[in-house]
This record gives structure tokens, C-alpha cells and sequence, in this order.
């Protein structure tokens, strides 16, 4: 390459500079994706511990109703 | 009528997130490489000078999305001949990421013409014309899910114009190349010879590269749609059907499980 | 399958013959569009490269309109029903409809391609051109009559139909624009009409022949219930 930018440096950044962004938007909106998932999954987990307690709590009590 | 047991089961996301990080490093590795070589490799070209160095972003990038075009439509063939939903969720993702890179061709491709030849669209170029036809046709795949509420159908008939419209893809490239042939000689070297033997290195490696990327993108939107499938099942598992919000309407393919 | 393809044919033509509303509207949809070409174009006669991009683009303008029509009225009125309870092969539909769409393309062509020439073309072609004209005229009209069968076929259960039609079948049909264009060209110059060079013909029967093989692969999964 010559000691001074070329002219046309400007185009050839701005064409790869579209495809970089391209990819970055997409690591954004994976980013967003994974976020929501853990929030699912924290609700999941809370909603399982609930189910299992409710479960306790009925077999406890035909345990002493018997 | 199909009933609901025979939909596909969900695969684990796990199927398609073992393998992901090695094809990630993989793919920036091989894109690194070859966008290196490209600008310090080799050589200026004679005609065109720096801005030739688009070339080795914008024709990978323009090979990857019609193979994904296509493959979109093999994906859909698939789909039709075992009526398994999980092909049809492959061509749909497969589609939507290659009318993403698509759309990156046209803007890059742009850039380049602007560079060129001073106008920011020119006609001469017949596989950026057959581009954007391609790009119009593909665009229309999304709306035409959209409008389909019956999720069965809606996935028959997007593999139907899957199928019409990859077979599309070589004829419309062949006429638009020869409708321009004897207007204008083709400017920009390609594969099909004419290129010097030390651009050929880096463009290969690119190209190699933006397969892998594309593969690494699919893989990646495969393993989220799993994922939130699989979350939705197991909302129902543990809550009841209460538990889970209705679905809307949608484009995209659901992966709904037999319970 | 003759019998069958015959039966369904006869009720398309029977139907759009005693309650025209394809071909009529098409034929008046063309006609207008020379006339907005007139003002649009701010020419009074057009001939070469011209005349054949005007020409084209008003007759595939108006069959869009008329591709629409095909399906609804057998959607509507449960007519698809009837013949999916029939024991006979689905491709005749798609054999039927396609004849049937044909057969309404040249019905509003022979208002169309006359009046063009009368509105706006300068050259007037001697008979020889008019034969090669006509040639052109069959072999894109087999192709748009297929692609328009299918892609009727795939809107009509949509909620959009009448956007969808145009948007899923123009990119679909650019190559026969291209060709039928470039053939057009040679016969509507004002030095006198030329040969018309043989590969766009061959593309048109190209593409002619691909989606009449597409169409008849992949039709029995638009008609299933």
C-alpha cells in the first residue's frame, strides 16, 4: 500500500464497516434473546419449587387425615 | 388433518450448541485470516485500484446467501416429502438469514458501484440486478407466511414457494447474464477464472469464511428457537395450559411438542 | 385426466363467458395504462426498445390483475371442494387453470397488442413481424399463465391475496420480461423489423418448460386440504 490513504479508503471501510455491523446488530439481538431465556427461566425455577411445595403439602396432609 | 402427536419433537438445544463455539472461533478465524490477506496480500488491482478490496466481502457474501437461498429450498423439499416440521423451521431460517445477508450484498454492492462508477446503482452489473430481483422475491416469503394463519398450511405453502423460488435462483441469474452480454463486458473477475493467483487465496479463504458465518448464524437462531420452544414446554409442564400466554400470529414456524 | 382437464376447462370458460369479469377488466385495464403512458412518457408514438418495454409492461400489469381472479371465485363458492372429492388427479386442476389463464391472456391480447399499436407505436409492422409478434406473445403468455396459476394458487388462501399476487409473481416473471422485451424489440423498429435473435425465444421456452415442471411437482401440495 502507498505511504498516503488512497482515495476510495473511505468506500472500502464504509462496505466492510456495513458487514460488521451487520453482525454486531445480530450479537444485540441474541444478547436480548439470552436475557429474556434467563428471566424464563428464573420464573420456571420459581414456579417448580412452588409446584413441589404445594405436592409437600397435600401428601403431609393425607399423611395425617389417614 | 394431521393431529398433534405427529408434530416433530423439539430437538435439544444442546444438538446444536456442543459444536457452536468451535464453529464460531472457527469462522472468526478463517474470516480474519482472509480479510488479512486481502488487504495485505494481495495485490492492488490494476484497474480499480483500493476499492477493489470490496470485492473480497461483497461476492463471498453474495455466494453465501444464494447457496442459503437454495439451501432454504432443499430444506423445504424436506419438508414437503416427510411433512416433518423441523425442515420447515430449518428453511425458514435459513431464508431469513441469507434476505439479511442479502441485504448487506445490495448496500455493499452499492458502495462499491458508487465507488466505481460514481452513481449508487448501476445496471450494468448483472449479478447485483439478479441480486436484487432474488432479494424482491425472497422478501415477499415473510409476508406470505404472515398472511397464512393455520400454522400447517402456512408451513406447506412457504415450502412450496421455498422450493419454486430456489429453483428460480440459477434461471433468473442466467437471463439477467444474458440480457446484458452484449451491452457490457463483465467488469468485475470472479471464480470462474480470470482472477490472479494471489487474490485467489484470500477470496477463497473469505469465502470459506462467510459459509462458516453463515452456518454459525443458523446454528445459533436454530438453538434459540429450541430454546424458547423448550421453555414453553416446560411452562406447561409444571403450570398447566393456563400458564402459558397465547401464541399470536406469526411468520415464523412453531414448534409445538405432542404432550 | 383428458376428460378431467377438458370438464374443468369448459367450466372456466363457461363461467368467465356468462359472467365476464377477468378478461373485460383486463382488456380496459390495458388500455387505460397506454393512455397513462402517453402522459407519463409525454411521447405520441414510441417504437424500438421503447415500444417494447411500454408494451410488456402494460400487458403483465394487466394480467396481474387478472391472475387474482382465477382462484376466488372457486374458493369462494366451495368449488375447490367439490373437485378435492373427486377421484381424479389434482394436476388436472393445475392444467385446467393454466389453459384457462392462457386462454384469457390472449382473449384481452387481441384488445391490447391492436390498440397499442393504434395509441402509441409508430413503425406499423408488415405481416411477417406481425407472425413473429405473435410467436413472442404465446410463449411469454405460456409462461405468465403458469407462474400466474401458481402463484394464484398460493394466494388465494391468504388474507392479502390481491397484494400477494403481483409482489410473488413480478420478480418471478422478470426473465420473461427480459426476453420478451428483447425479442419484441427487433419487430417494432422504425427502420423496418428485424430477425429476432433466436436465444430469447429459447429462454422463453426455457423457462416455459422449468415452471410447467415446477408447477406440476409441487401443485398437489397447494390443493391438499
Amino acid at each position: 500500500m502507498t505511504d498516503t490513504l488512497p482515495d476510495n479508503t473511505g468506500y472500502v471501510a464504509a462496505a466492510y464497516l456495513v458487514f460488521f455491523a451487520l453482525i454486531l446488530i445480530y450479537v444485540v439481538i441474541m444478547a436480548t434473546k439470552l436475557a429474556r431465556f434467563e428471566r424464563e427461566l428464573a420464573e420456571l425455577d420459581e414456579l417448580a419449587d412452588r409446584v413441589a411445595a404445594e405436592r409437600e403439602h397435600d401428601q403431609e396432609r393425607e399423611a395425617v387425615s389417614t | 388433518m394431521r393431529c398433534s402427536t405427529t408434530w416433530s419433537r423439539i430437538e435439544s438445544p444442546l444438538l446444536y450448541g456442543t459444536r457452536l463455539r468451535a464453529l464460531s472461533i472457527l469462522t472468526a478465524v478463517t474470516l480474519t485470516a482472509g480479510f488479512g490477506l486481502a488487504f495485505f496480500y494481495a495485490p492492488m488491482d490494476a484497474d480499480q485500484g483500493f476499492m477493489q478490496k470490496i470485492f473480497y466481502v461483497h461476492v463471498p457474501l453474495a455466494i453465501v446467501a444464494l447457496c442459503g437461498f437454495v439451501f432454504g429450498g432443499i430444506m423445504a423439499i424436506q419438508h414437503l416429502r416427510t411433512g416433518d416440521a423441523r425442515y420447515d423451521l430449518r428453511s425458514y431460517v435459513a431464508i431469513h438469514l441469507s434476505l439479511i445477508l442479502g441485504a448487506g450484498v445490495l448496500v455493499t454492492g452499492s458502495i462499491w458501484a458508487r465507488a466505481s462508477w460514481g452513481h449508487w446503482w448501476v445496471w450494468d452489473e448483472p449479478t447485483l440486478v439478479s441480486f436484487l430481483v432474488i432479494f424482491l422475491l425472497y422478501a415477499t416469503y415473510q409476508p406470505l407466511r404472515f398472511s397464512i394463519e393455520d400454522p400447517d398450511r402456512q408451513a406447506r405453502y412457504a415450502s412450496v414457494f421455498a422450493i419454486i423460488a430456489g429453483a428460480f435462483v440459477p434461471l433468473n441469474f442466467l437471463a439477467v447474464r444474458l440480457a446484458q452480454a452484449y451491452t457490457h463486458p463483465r467488469v468485475f473477475a470472479t471464480t470462474d477464472g480470470g482472477l490472479p493467483a494471489k487474490m485467489q487465496l484470500p477470496f477463497y479463504l473469505c469465502l470459506i469464511g462467510m459459509a462458516l458465518l453463515f452456518a454459525t448464524l443458523w446454528k445459533y437462531e436454530m438453538a434459540s428457537k429450541n430454546t424458547s420452544a423448550k421453555l414453553r414446554s416446560l411452562r406447561r409442564k409444571l403450570g398447566g395450559d393456563e400458564a402459558v400466554a397465547r401464541r399470536g400470529r406469526s411468520a415464523a414456524p412453531s414448534l409445538r411438542t405432542g404432550s | 385426466m383428458r376428460r378431467a382437464v377438458g370438464a374443468l376447462l369448459r367450466k372456466e370458460l363457461r363461467l368467465e363467458l356468462s359472467a365476464p369479469q377477468a378478461v373485460p377488466a383486463m382488456a380496459l385495464f390495458s388500455v387505460t395504462t397506454l393512455v397513462v403512458f402517453h402522459f407519463a412518457l409525454q411521447r405520441g408514438q414510441v417504437d424500438g426498445d421503447l415500444a417494447a418495454g411500454v408494451l410488456w409492461v402494460t400487458l403483465l400489469f394487466a394480467a396481474m390483475l387478472g391472475t387474482s381472479r382465477l382462484f376466488v371465485a372457486d374458493y369462494e363458492e366451495g368449488g375447490l371442494d367439490g373437485f378435492l372429492l373427486a377421484p381424479v388427479d389434482r394436476t388436472a386442476l393445475l392444467v385446467a387453470k393454466a389453459v384457462a389463464m392462457f386462454a384469457f391472456l390472449v382473449a384481452f391480447e387481441v384488445v391490447a397488442v391492436p390498440a397499442f399499436a393504434l395509441l402509441l407505436l409508430g413503425p406499423t409492422p408488415d405481416a411477417s413481424a406481425v407472425a413473429r409478434l405473435v410467436l413472442v406473445l404465446a410463449l411469454a403468455d405460456a409462461g405468465v399463465a403458469v407462474v400466474g396459476t401458481l402463484v394464484g394458487a398460493l394466494a388465494v388462501q391468504t388474507r392479502a391475496r390481491d397484494l400477494l399476487v403481483p409482489l410473488l409473481a413480478l420478480p418471478l416473471l422478470i426473465p420473461v420480461v427480459i426476453a420478451a422485451a428483447k425479442a419484441t424489440t427487433p419487430l417494432l423498429l422504425a427502420t423496418g423489423a428485424g430477425a429476432i435473435p433466436v436465444r430469447w425465444l429459447a429462454i422463453l421456452g426455457l423457462y416455459d418448460l422449468v415452471f410447467g415442471l415446477l408447477a406440476y411437482a409441487v401443485f398437489d401440495y397447494l390443493v391438499e386440504d
